[in-house]
């Protein structure tokens, strides 16, 4: 019963990359040797395996996020930006919190990246549920307002001393995550156990068994006690706690500091990874690790062979319509059922 | 102090036109009952259309009509997924903006190069309304080019087909009650896709308007959130035209005076300034009482009501 959906899963990709490679074509470039360089960049060496896990990491937490809001039947577009005030706040703290000691700077920036995050994402629960303001509206408004604070952060109350790029200063090595092996920080494995929490709470505890029954059916949820309203704030809460650590993890594990042009629309990506994933934590850590690949194998792909590496997003967008189309044509379960919001895992 | 004014009202019919041509695009989605999150890559999409057909030809109006036809065949995508397949719109709709991006960053890597050297191609110039008189500046709120003129035209133009028109009725039943519509013989899915293809092109045309009038060449991500400050729009217009058009004129003027007193050097952060439509939308929306007066069937596809039977 769980073979099919994941034997149309794989089919998605194998038509995204078929669809493609004939873009590749299309645009005038040899498909073997670019997608070579992709394979190389992403899978090649251990540099590149180190790349593949980095751009994993920021993709698991916010597929995550996005993953359990259409679970719960919220619009979450707005992972990007509760990446963003993450990243921000994170910033903010670890380089005031530098001095203290050894791994309280670096629980601290993390912290107060998820808080905000929390924050930005129940900002959007509050304007729908105080004000029917949409959250697709909502979140995507607040998408646009997190990357014009970042922008007049670092080109204002955080830029660096120098005053020569928009930038903050590089944060003291106490607020930063420790590296596991290579460049691998440990942020990874928070992904990781992320995703676990998430399928915990998912699967095994009742807000887990709300979110989903008021993303099945809000009227039966409802009916059963059940409060959108409570089931909507909670999921943006933790939606948006989970964007913002992948925003503070960017900052503390990978770049060190923020800068104008800090998010690569990750929280838009988060949408393939956790539609791929059909919205299921396990799916989503195997969902962010090919793309967390992509993005990894691109560069290489934009250097060897001149595609443009938003190339990319190209293969993303094709998975996300492939998928979409093999659920229409597949069976559905029953009247209630959304696309997608019916995947694997029992109730409590 | 009329002059600044009327130079800041020319500013601002000219930042309005693009959002005006894509807010209307949503309204007439929206009013059939579609939510299209992908406006914004619809007018991407237009833009780069615009431009290299404009380039190939060096006539603007063929590269409006360009814009036209590639951005009613991304509409068609579009289509085939939330019509057809009975896809989420809202999913389909950001696919729509991811595959946006990559489309035209591929294409115009392929098409202009490497470097992507910024290529001038003409463009739609002023009307010169019988004065080339530039020192009268009175008069520069009329010294638009033609695609202004046409926005506002089309404002009318949709309200008239809208309500008053068998058409009009027709497309609105279908996005207040689709079941309803259907049991009296309208074609549910066909109004769709003619509200979704007339929709969609008239993204692209806005598109178009930022490479074909506003600039006069193509840059990657040139429409810089404006399909979503459309949707936006749609909701503060109350998804009426008027409201729509007040509403462009709204955020056009926002981003005028941001660009007037960025020119006078006034001490406001210049990011903050940015940050204004998306507040101010925001704002509107939590007064006007958000998504109250959307058409009922807003965002639902056929299916959840089609399975039972």
């Amino acid at each position: 019963m769980n073979l099919a959906p994941n034997v149309l899963r794989l089919l998605a990709i194998a038509v995204a990359f078929g669809v493609s490679i004939l873009v590749l074509i299309a645009a005038g470039s040899d498909p073997i040797v670019a997608l070579g360089a992709l394979v190389g960049g992403a899978l090649g060496d251990r540099y590149a395996l180190a790349d593949t896990a980095l751009k994993t990491c920021p993709l698991l937490f916010t597929g995550l996020a996005v993953a359990i809001a259409f679970r719960a039947g919220v619009w979450n577009i707005g992972a990007e930006g509760q990446l963003l005030v993450g990243a921000l706040a994170a910033t903010a703290i670890g380089s005031a919190a530098g001095a203290l000691p050894a791994p309280l700077p670096a629980i601290c920036a993390l912290g107060s990246g998820v808080l905000a995050g929390a924050a930005w994402g129940g900002l959007a629960a509050l304007l729908r549920v105080t004000r029917n303001v949409s959250e697709i509206i909502g979140t995507i408004m607040l998408n646009f307002i997190a990357i014009r604070l970042v922008g007049w952060a670092v080109h204002g109350p955080m830029m660096e001393q120098a005053a020569r790029y928009p930038q903050s200063d590089l944060l003291p090595a106490s607020a930063l995550l420790p590296t596991l092996v290579d460049r691998v920080h440990a942020g990874t494995l928070l992904a990781l156990l992320a995703a676990l929490a998430i399928w915990i709470v998912l699967f095994r505890t009742t807000v887990g068994f709300r979110w989903r029954a008021v993303g099945a059916n809000p009227r039966a949820a409802a009916v059963q006690g059940f409060d959108p309203n409570r089931a909507l704030v909670s999921v943006m809460l933790t939606s948006g706690a989970l964007a913002g650590a992948a925003g503070a993890i960017e900052v503390l594990g990978v770049t060190g500091r923020l800068y104008g042009q800090f998010s690569a629309g990750h929280g838009y990506t988060a949408i393939a990874v956790a539609l791929l994933a059909r919205l299921h934590p396990g799916g989503v850590v195997l969902a962010a690790i090919l793309f967390g690949a992509l993005a990894a194998g691109a560069g290489a792909m934009q250097r060897v062979a001149g595609v443009s590496a938003v190339f990319v997003s190209v293969v993303q967008a094709v998975t996300v319509f492939s998928v979409l189309a093999l659920e229409a044509v597949r069976p559905r379960r029953g009247a209630h059922h959304r696309g997608g919001a019916d995947g694997g895992g029992e109730s409590p | 102090m009329i002059e600044p004014a009327a130079l800041l009202l020319a500013s601002t019919l000219a930042l309005a036109t693009p959002l005006l041509f894509a807010a209307l695009g949503e309204l007439v989605h929206e009013r059939a009952g579609v939510v299209n999150i992908g406006i914004e890559g619809l007018m991407l999409i237009g833009a780069l259309a615009g431009m290299v057909g404009c380039h190939l030809t060096q006539s603007p109006f063929l590269g409006l009509c360009a814009a036209c036809a590639a951005s009613a065949l991304a509409g068609g995508l579009f289509g085939v997924w939330v019509v057809w397949l009975d896809a989420s719109q809202i999913v389909a709709g950001a696919a729509l903006n991811i595959l946006a991006v990559g489309v035209t960053g591929v294409a115009y890597r392929a098409i202009f190069g490497v470097t992507g050297a910024a290529l001038a191609v003409p463009t739609f110039e002023p009307l010169t309304l019988g004065t080339d008189n530039a020192d009268f500046v009175l008069l520069a709120p009329l010294r638009q080019d033609v695609l202004v003129y046409l926005a506002l035209a089309l404002v009318p133009l949709v309200w008239l087909v809208l309500f008053r028109t068998r058409l009009g009725l027709r497309l609105r039943a279908v996005g207040e009650a689709p079941d309803a519509a259907a049991s009296v013989g309208i074609p549910v899915a066909r109004m769709r896709w003619g509200a979704i293809i007339a929709g969609a092109t008239l993204a692209g045309v806005g598109g178009a308007y930022l490479s074909l009038a506003y600039s006069n060449t193509f840059a990657e991500g040139m429409s810089s959130g404006r399909g979503f400050i459309a949707l936006a729009i749609v909701v503060f217009g109350r998804w009426h035209p008027l409201g729509v058009l007040a509403g462009a004129l709204l955020f056009g003027g926002a981003t005028a005076l941001q660009f007037d007193l960025q020119a006078r050097s006034v001490a406001v952060s210049y990011h903050l300034m940015l940050m204004l439509p998306y507040v101010l939308t925001l704002v509107v929306l939590v007064f006007a009482g958000g998504g109250s007066g959307a058409p009922a069937a807003l965002g639902q596809p056929r299916g959840a009501h089609d399975e039972g039977g």
